[in-house]
């Protein structure tokens, strides 16, 4: 197999497990996690920053793996969907959008969750509107909108 | 609670031995066993044939171990032809099942969508989930039932109407102490029972054995709101999409489509790629695609690909709502006449005081599913194996054994869950690309499309005209109505990938496109003295490989028929001066189809006046709309209240009330989920979803070019009135309550400006446009 001369060595810090990857210095987030780290989230959905299904937390902020480059993460702490929370200690958000039951096919969770996170550390009690406000432009096409401001409220008031 | 089983391992007896909870890593080896019947299937030797055998009989739709088992441990396996896409299919059909068969629900593990372990029911379609694979798998249920008791009777030495059954033990009535469990009796075993197979395949399949399902007074699971166990492991990251699917030395495929439609490459420089670790290319006419070895690299090879295409005009029109002049103008391939058809028309017309006329225009919209489609195929030997989000992988199946040129029975199928659906969408194109591309390679392959190919290329439900005309007698009765549809079939492909002439696949490599036919009419009980409704369709734009060819989008050619009908029924009422609730109450004939109209008037709380109200002035006007549907044995009312800012033409859709008897209920905590879907989505379809294009292409390609609804624009409130009619059976509810939004909103619209839109979408822009 060729190997193309632009490969890099890379240390990712992803839901608290550091791995050593050979990248291009261009290659998106995304692939790394889903390809070399074999991670079945986040997932593709547009490429463009569109609508957040590929949505991660790089050192607590909500960003777009699929149009963030592999280069520019150094040292900063990656946690995807999986690293959130688990079964056993599910982070609120998680609970409240089983409780609501919200998602229909699911693939846009990684988006919602990992946005509603970052936003209600930051911002207790928030209004409807404000969580709108924070939520907007990510998307979800079954239309499962309304449980989606449900299970945040929720998770909002489990938080205190 | 009920798991949707996965089965990567796909022998069936492992499944049955492990008691159907066997969880496998999708990147394990697989192996493959379709278990077929021996000499043991077929125990007919002693006379009467055994009702239970060690191995399993062969997986076709006359017997009943084909829907259902018991496995060694107890536990239930349900085997469903169709899938759950994210309504909780698979709580509700295991409610049905773990009902009839008198067994905890939580001991009913469902298999979904897997060519090995289930008969071809017809996949996700039409709503038909509880309505046909419901029904099925509730008589299959209620057969496996009265087979254990019989079997039983048999070992406790009593008559079968002394027992009865509670959590899958069968007891004596008298005596509870007298019993044998389920898994006593046939646990690890296969029912070797067979059925009244009708020898229909797909949605119709029916195989009825002796036995009559419940009396639903009798029904402790059934209807109960059980959650969806398949939640939290999509929360918690835990559940595989198709788009997760690894198999060994598997390779990522991409594919090249052309900038305008129609073109093939004729020159293809491979060497332009070579710098990119494993990259290969595969091109047949006008299928082209590039493997490497990793997405990214695939994803890079894509791009620099270095192709010289074609010169190609396809002959669409130059704008995207010319579409409308080509629909009016275009020569009538097919027509007919469809409905109930009620006297004399044209005679009825010439008598009229007064006639109404209007016409309506819906534009192609495409599925737009979440993520783009993707598909595994691994050809191994003479076996294929396929893991697709198709939500119909039995016919799947038999498309992919085409192209390859294999038998059907070579190929298994496993549905995997999807980036979404609602239709035929693109999902079915990738699977027989990925099946191509990995002929061509040798090795396993991952075929995801792009954004811009899953918007700009999947099959677009069709765009449309709506004629409707109403004659009124000098007392202002309705005295006759007539209702015509012209547009782009409904199915240019078809709605299954079965044949390679119904793929990109197939027709990029040389198969010609086969239209199908066929468009629809309103379905209502408006009781007019005559009435006549019809449709017609016009040719395909493009013969082959068109990104505007049409198949089957939520609903199918629903939402755009009743946003015309619905619409122009507010317009016969506003003409009239009358109140649109209470027109329709004039006119509308049938009991559940009144129940439903008064049952969402009176939850909304409905005033009855005309519209549209003349009381309001500025530019931030409200509204209210109604509409009413039926889909089938369904029927939906739904009364939308707007706000319309008239400076700036938008919309807030801001409450819907619907109203939805769809006979018994099965889980009224899933059906309101779906109903809420159905209307957010269905919001979506009318204010934003238009796919535009010019003369070269396509030009809707991702979510700025096809803007859905967003979060901000979201509703206040979607409330349902659930009509339960535990004696009638359940029908569908996946898509009915999309189908009255668009007409719901156009009504409301009206009411809060006075100003009448008959063409979707209602962005700002139209609406501005609209009001000026």
């Amino acid at each position: 197999m060729n190997q193309s001369n632009s490969l890099q060595s890379y240390s990712l810090n992803v839901n608290g497990t550091v791995h050593k990857i050979e990248a291009d210095e261009d290659m998106p987030l995304l692939y790394a996690l889903r390809g070399d780290l074999g991670l079945n989230n986040p997932h593709f959905g547009c490429g463009l920053a569109q609508c957040g299904a590929c949505t991660v937390h790089v050192d607590g902020q909500a960003v777009r793996s699929c149009i963030t480059p592999v280069s520019a993460i150094g040292d900063s702490k990656i946690v995807t969907l999986a690293g959130l929370g688990t079964p056993e200690k599910p982070h609120p958000l998680q609970t409240a959008y089983i409780e609501e039951q919200v998602p229909q096919c699911g693939y846009c969770i990684n988006g919602w969750l990992m946005t509603a996170a970052a936003f209600l550390r930051d911002k207790k009690k928030p209004t409807d509107d404000e969580i709108k406000t924070a939520l907007e432009g990510l998307k979800c096409r079954c239309g499962t909108h309304m449980g989606i401001l449900r299970a945040v409220k929720r998770a909002s008031a489990m938080m205190g | 609670m009920t798991r949707m089983e996965k089965s990567a391992d796909f022998s069936r007896r492992a499944l049955l031995k492990a008691g159907g909870a066997l969880v496998v890593s999708i990147g394990a080896p697989v192996t493959f066993d379709f278990a077929q019947a021996d000499a043991a299937m077929s125990p007919q030797t002693m006379g009467v044939p055994a009702m239970s055998v060690a191995v399993k009989p062969a997986l076709t739709p006359d017997q009943l171990s084909s829907y259902v088992a018991v496995n060694a441990d107890g536990t239930i396996a349900a085997y469903f032809g169709k899938m759950d896409m994210g309504h909780g299919i698979a709580v509700a059909i295991a409610q049905m099942v773990a009902e009839e068969l008198d067994a905890p629900f939580s001991s009913v593990k469902m298999f979904m969508g897997d060519t090995a372990t289930s008969v071809n029911q017809g996949g996700a379609s039409g709503s038909t989930g509880v309505q046909e694979g419901g029904k099925q798998m509730r008589l299959a249920a209620a057969e496996a039932r009265r087979v254990l008791v019989e079997m039983a009777a048999d070992k406790l030495g009593l008559p079968a109407d002394q027992l009865e059954v509670t959590d899958a033990v069968v007891h004596a009535k008298a005596d509870p102490q007298k019993k044998v469990s389920y898994r006593e009796l046939v646990g690890g075993r296969y029912f070797n029972v067979p059925l009244a197979w009708n020898g229909k395949i797909g949605n119709p399949l029916l195989a009825p054995g002796k036995a009559a399902p419940k009396n639903p007074k009798d029904y402790r699971v059934v209807g109960q709101p059980i959650k969806r166990e398949d939640v939290a492991p999509r929360v918690f990251a835990q559940l595989d999409f198709c788009t997760d699917v690894k198999v060994p030395d598997m390779v990522h495929g991409r594919m090249i489509r052309p900038a305008v439609a129609g073109a093939v490459p004729v020159k293809v420089d491979e060497s332009s790629i070579k710098d990119i670790p494993g990259a290969k290319v595969v091109w047949n006419q006008g299928f082209l695609g590039v493997v490497a070895d990793k997405e990214w690299d695939a994803i890079k090879a894509m791009r620099q690909l270095k192709v010289e295409w074609s010169d190609a005009k396809p002959p669409f029109p130059d704008q995207t709502t010319a579409i409308y002049d080509y629909i009016r103008n275009a020569p009538v391939r097919k027509k007919e006449v469809a409905g109930k058809t009620v006297g004399d028309v044209e005679a009825a017309f010439k008598t009229a005081a007064r006639v109404i006329e209007a016409e309506y225009e819906w534009p192609f919209q495409s599925h737009a599913s979440m993520g783009p489609a993707c598909a595994v195929v691994d050809i191994k030997d003479d076996q294929v194996s396929i893991w697709t989000g198709s939500q119909k992988p039995h016919f799947t199946r038999n498309g992919v054994a085409a192209i390859l040129g294999v038998p059907a029975e070579k190929v298994h199928a496993v549905w995997i869950p999807g980036p979404g659906s609602y239709g035929r969408n693109d999902a079915g194109d990738a699977v027989m690309d990925a099946a191509l591309l990995a002929k061509a390679v040798g090795k396993p392959v991952r075929l995801q499309y792009m954004r811009d190919q899953a918007t700009g290329w999947d099959p677009k439900g069709p765009a449309s005209i709506h004629r409707a005309r109403a004659a009124i007698d000098a007392s202002g009765k309705v005295i006759a109505y007539e209702f015509m549809s012209k547009g782009l079939p409904r199915v240019d492909v078809n709605s299954n990938e079965s044949k390679p002439h119904d793929t990109l696949a197939g027709q990029l490599t040389g198969v010609a496109l086969q239209s199908g036919d066929g468009f629809a009419v309103p379905q209502e009980s408006y009781g007019f003295d005559n009435k006549l409704t019809y449709w017609e369709t016009v040719a395909p734009l493009l013969d082959r490989g068109s990104p505007l060819r049409t198949s089957h989008l939520r609903d199918p050619v629903g939402p755009q028929i009743h946003f015309a009908s619905e619409s122009f029924m507010d317009e016969v009422a506003a003409a009239l001066a009358m109140d649109p609730v209470a027109f329709r109450l004039q006119y509308v004939k049938d009991p559940r189809d009144i129940a439903v109209i008064k049952a969402a008037a009176e939850k909304a709380g409905w005033q009855s006046r005309p519209s549209p109200r003349k009381d309001q002035i500025g530019s931030k006007v409200s509204g209210r709309g109604f509409a009413y549907v039926q889909r089938g044995p369904t029927r939906v009312a739904i009364v939308a209240e707007v706000d319309v800012d008239r400076s700036t033409g938008k919309i807030w859709a801001r409450k819907f009330t619907v109203a939805h008897d769809c006979g018994q209920i099965i889980n009224p905590d899933g059906l309101r989920h779906a109903i809420e879907g159905n209307v957010v989505q269905g919001i979506s379809r009318t204010l934003w979803e238009e796919v535009k294009f010019n003369s070269k292409n396509v030009t809707s390609v991702d979510w700025l070019t096809y803007p859905i609804l967003d979060i901000t624009e979201m509703p206040e409130v979607i409330e349902s009135v659930l009509i339960d009619r535990p004696d009638i059976e359940p029908s569908g509810a996946g898509e009915p309550s999309t189908r009255p939004v668009a007409a719901a909103i156009a009504n409301a619209v009206f009411d809060a400006t006075g100003v009448r839109i008959r063409r979707v979408p209602f962005s700002p822009e139209n609406v501005k446009s609209a009001l000026s």
